[in-house]
């Protein structure tokens, strides 16, 4: 599904990404550790298209498109969906409307015909009851005033009525409680399906004892420089990042 | 999403700019006594009005043109706009809709107007002022039957000419500004509303206005009585064909809200701005004032959209104990737009309460002030007023200004003033893009959110107009 080889990125001309390579199939969960500043938010935002991230070298492909020819919204009608780690605020636009519009121009994009509003609703509203988050914030401006943690749930919404092939979670568990993470990993579970992936961008293992990932990657110095399974994050838990060095790519 | 991209997303096309194939009579450029004469002769004018237009030249002669607004244009030349024209098959005022010229009608039509009854399913009265000359009112008849009186100034002056009388210039006198001086002594045509006692004006009545032929100016006046105790609700619309030239646009809309009464009056002008680089357009320097006598209230909201200089700020002098004025506005700059608007809040009476809530919003190279007077009298005792003024940037050329004057003579006053000033950020397009909405409709709903708090004071079919507007107008200026 996504297949990203040799990518080099730099912001504000530094360079974050140097040579990374991932591969992920349909129906997998993909977890990505590492240091602080290693480019793991990096990798989110160049994928999904964000201004000011420059592709130096290296191609990405995304079900069978080339994903770095393309505009952010035409990687969001193709599927692709980023949960960001600080969402922001749109104040007057209502979470209801901005739903509508954004269901609205993917559906529309992929030839389905929109949801009529009576419909629409009882989805949003199933959505929002899902993540916890009380019916009133449907009728609240996009995350204003809202609490990191109800910003965190209100993106997972999205994400559930956006039915997007590629999720990508970026560090959508910091600064969440406990009953908070539960929410968004039975969320991310519910999802889970064979056609759908998911990229879970954290810096805890914590989120894993919630959301079992297929694979752990480690990225640091731009670089995936192991990967293994779930136990690799159990270790990494135990160890630190310290015991790899950066000439030791998996 | 770059700043190139925004650019493109705000250059704008203006959608009313066509011309109307229509033999006029207009009347050669140049502005003198017999101008004046001409006019009022035209218009089978009472001696009294004749004498009041020619008062108000002598002032006016003697008046110069405002310069502290922040906008710069070149000085007009007064004699080189012609004062009056009218489309020749007017010439013999039509009785009925069947009469007017089919051109003049499907100039309307393209304008969305419905201006024959049966289509017009919204229930929306209209009158119609093309160039100089009210051109049609609809369903006079209905109105007639709840005592409503809404027809042409002219007509009025024949018709009702004590009620005209006793309240032309009394809210905005010929010597008030420069620009109502000039209106005073040449207004054309424009509306004219009479509410009974005690009558709650069945429909929205409304007004569009169009400026048709080149080089002329237009200068309606507008008076609106809302007798004791009634209530009426007026929109106002106005468009021009694109031209190179500017065009002058100086109107009058004087409002009288006797006792109790309430007028809530909408204005969504979207006259020609002139193209990306400024050239034409229209110069908008509109005087609006109304009077509130006691228990009364007066509602302004506007939106505006159109002009190459507005200069404009609809008042409300709070006269009687207990009344109310409201200012609700959304000014969008774009391209090399500039607007200075606002309002006036003169508190005169006691417990008189004022509201004003600006939303300016600039984009591409434009200029965009907010000015306002919140004047408490000495004797306005528990006067209060809120005011909240917020500005959105698009882009990084253009600006935004706000300038609150505050006068307060009566210790127990309460004035509040809130200020803002924000810019569309990138990270709010981005948060749009990745949920799959393409730049513009990203602005426009950014934008719209921004000026939630005034549509929702519109009528409702006026609020999706404006929001639709706002959309046309941002077209190709994300920035």
């Amino acid at each position: 599904m996504l297949s990203i080889k040799d990518l080099h990125a730099e912001v504000e001309a530094k360079n974050i990404l140097k040579g990374l390579n991932l591969e992920i199939r349909e129906g997998e969960v993909h977890a990505i550790m590492g240091p602080n500043g290693s480019g793991k938010s990096t990798l989110g935002h160049v994928l999904s298209g964000r201004p000011g991230y420059e592709i130096t070298q290296g191609n990405v492909e995304f079900l069978g498109k080339d994903l770095l020819d393309l505009d952010t919204e035409e990687r969001a009608h193709l599927g692709l969906f980023l949960a960001f780690q600080y969402p922001v605020e749109i104040p007057g636009v209502s979470n209801m409307e901005f739903l509508k519009a954004s269901v609205d121009a993917v559906r529309e994009s992929q030839g389905a015909s929109a949801y009529d509003t009576v419909s629409f609703t009882r989805r949003a509203r199933e959505a929002c009851a899902a993540v916890d988050l009380d019916q009133g914030f449907l009728k609240r401006g996009v995350n204003e005033g809202f609490s990191g943690g109800e910003k965190k749930r209100n993106e997972l919404m999205q994400m559930m009525l956006l039915e997007p092939r590629l999720c990508i979670l970026d560090e959508t568990d910091s600064g969440l409680d406990i009953d908070a993470l539960q929410v968004v990993a039975n969320g991310v579970n519910a999802m889970r399906s064979e056609s759908r992936s998911f990229l879970l961008v954290t810096h805890y293992q914590r989120l894993l004892d919630y959301i079992e990932p297929d694979f752990v990657h480690v990225l640091a110095g731009g670089r995936i420089i192991k990967s293994g399974e779930k136990s690799l994050a159990l270790e990494l838990e135990a160890k630190g990042y310290s015991w790899l060095d950066e000439g030791k790519v998996a | 999403m770059s700043q190139e991209q925004i650019n493109r997303a705000i250059a704008k096309d203006y959608k009313a700019g066509f011309t109307t194939d229509i033999e006029s009579d207009t009347l050669p450029p140049g502005l003198t006594e017999d101008t004046i004469r001409f006019i009022s002769e035209k218009k089978n004018e009472p001696e009294w009005l004749l004498e009041w237009r020619l008062r108000a030249f002598q002032v006016w002669r003697d008046m110069a043109g405002p310069d502290w607004a922040h906008v710069n244009y070149p000085e007009v030349d007064f004699q080189r706009i012609s004062y009056y024209s009218q489309p020749k098959s007017m010439e013999d005022r039509p009785k009925s809709l069947d009469e007017v010229d089919p051109e003049l009608l499907a100039t309307y039509e393209k304008l969305g107007i419905p201006l024959h009854e049966r289509e017009s399913l919204a229930g929306v009265a209209v009158d119609v002022v093309f160039d100089s000359v009210s051109v049609a009112t609809t369903f006079r008849e209905k109105l007639a039957e709840a005592g409503v009186l809404f027809c042409s100034i002219s007509e009025a002056v024949q018709q009702y000419p004590d009620l005209v009388r006793k309240h032309l210039g009394s809210v905005v006198p010929r010597k008030d500004n420069f620009y109502a001086a000039l209106n005073s002594a040449v207004f054309s045509d424009g509306s004219f509303v009479y509410i009974p006692k005690g009558v709650r004006c069945p429909m929205e009545l409304s007004t569009y206005f169009r400026i048709n032929e080149a080089n002329t100016g237009q200068f309606e006046r507008t008076l609106i009585i809302a007798d004791e105790g009634s209530h009426v609700s007026y929109l106002e619309g106005c468009t021009a064909p694109m031209r190179d030239e500017n065009q002058l646009h100086a109107a009058v809309v004087e409002l009288v809200a006797l006792n109790d009464a309430e007028i809530k009056y909408s204005t969504v002008q979207n006259w020609y701005p002139g193209d990306a680089e400024g050239k034409g357009g229209i110069y908008n320097f509109v005087t609006k004032r109304g009077l509130a006598h006691t228990n009364a209230k007066i509602s302004w909201t506007q939106v505006e959209t159109g002009s190459a200089v507005t200069w404009k700020y609809p008042s409300c002098i709070l006269r009687g104990d207990n009344s109310v004025g409201e200012f609700y506005s959304v000014a969008l700059t774009n391209n090399l737009q500039q607007a200075d608007t606002g309002t006036k809040m003169i508190h005169l009476g006691k417990n008189t309460r004022s509201t004003i809530v600006s939303k300016g919003i600039s984009a591409g190279h434009s200029s965009n002030a907010y000015r306002g007077l919140v004047r408490v009298g000495p004797t306005a005792k528990g006067a209060r007023n809120y005011t909240q003024c917020d500005s959105l940037l698009i882009g990084d050329q253009c600006a935004a200004h706000t300038f609150p004057y505050i006068e307060s003579k009566n210790p127990t006053g309460i004035i509040e003033h809130e200020a803002t000033t924000s810019k569309v950020s990138d990270d709010q397009l981005y948060l749009c893009q990745q949920r799959g909405l393409d730049p513009e409709k990203a602005v426009s709903m950014i934008v719209n959110g921004f000026c939630k708090e005034v549509f929702k004071e519109l009528p409702m079919e006026f609020a999706v107009e404006a929001g639709k507007l706002l959309e046309v107008s941002l077209e190709g200026s994300v920035g």
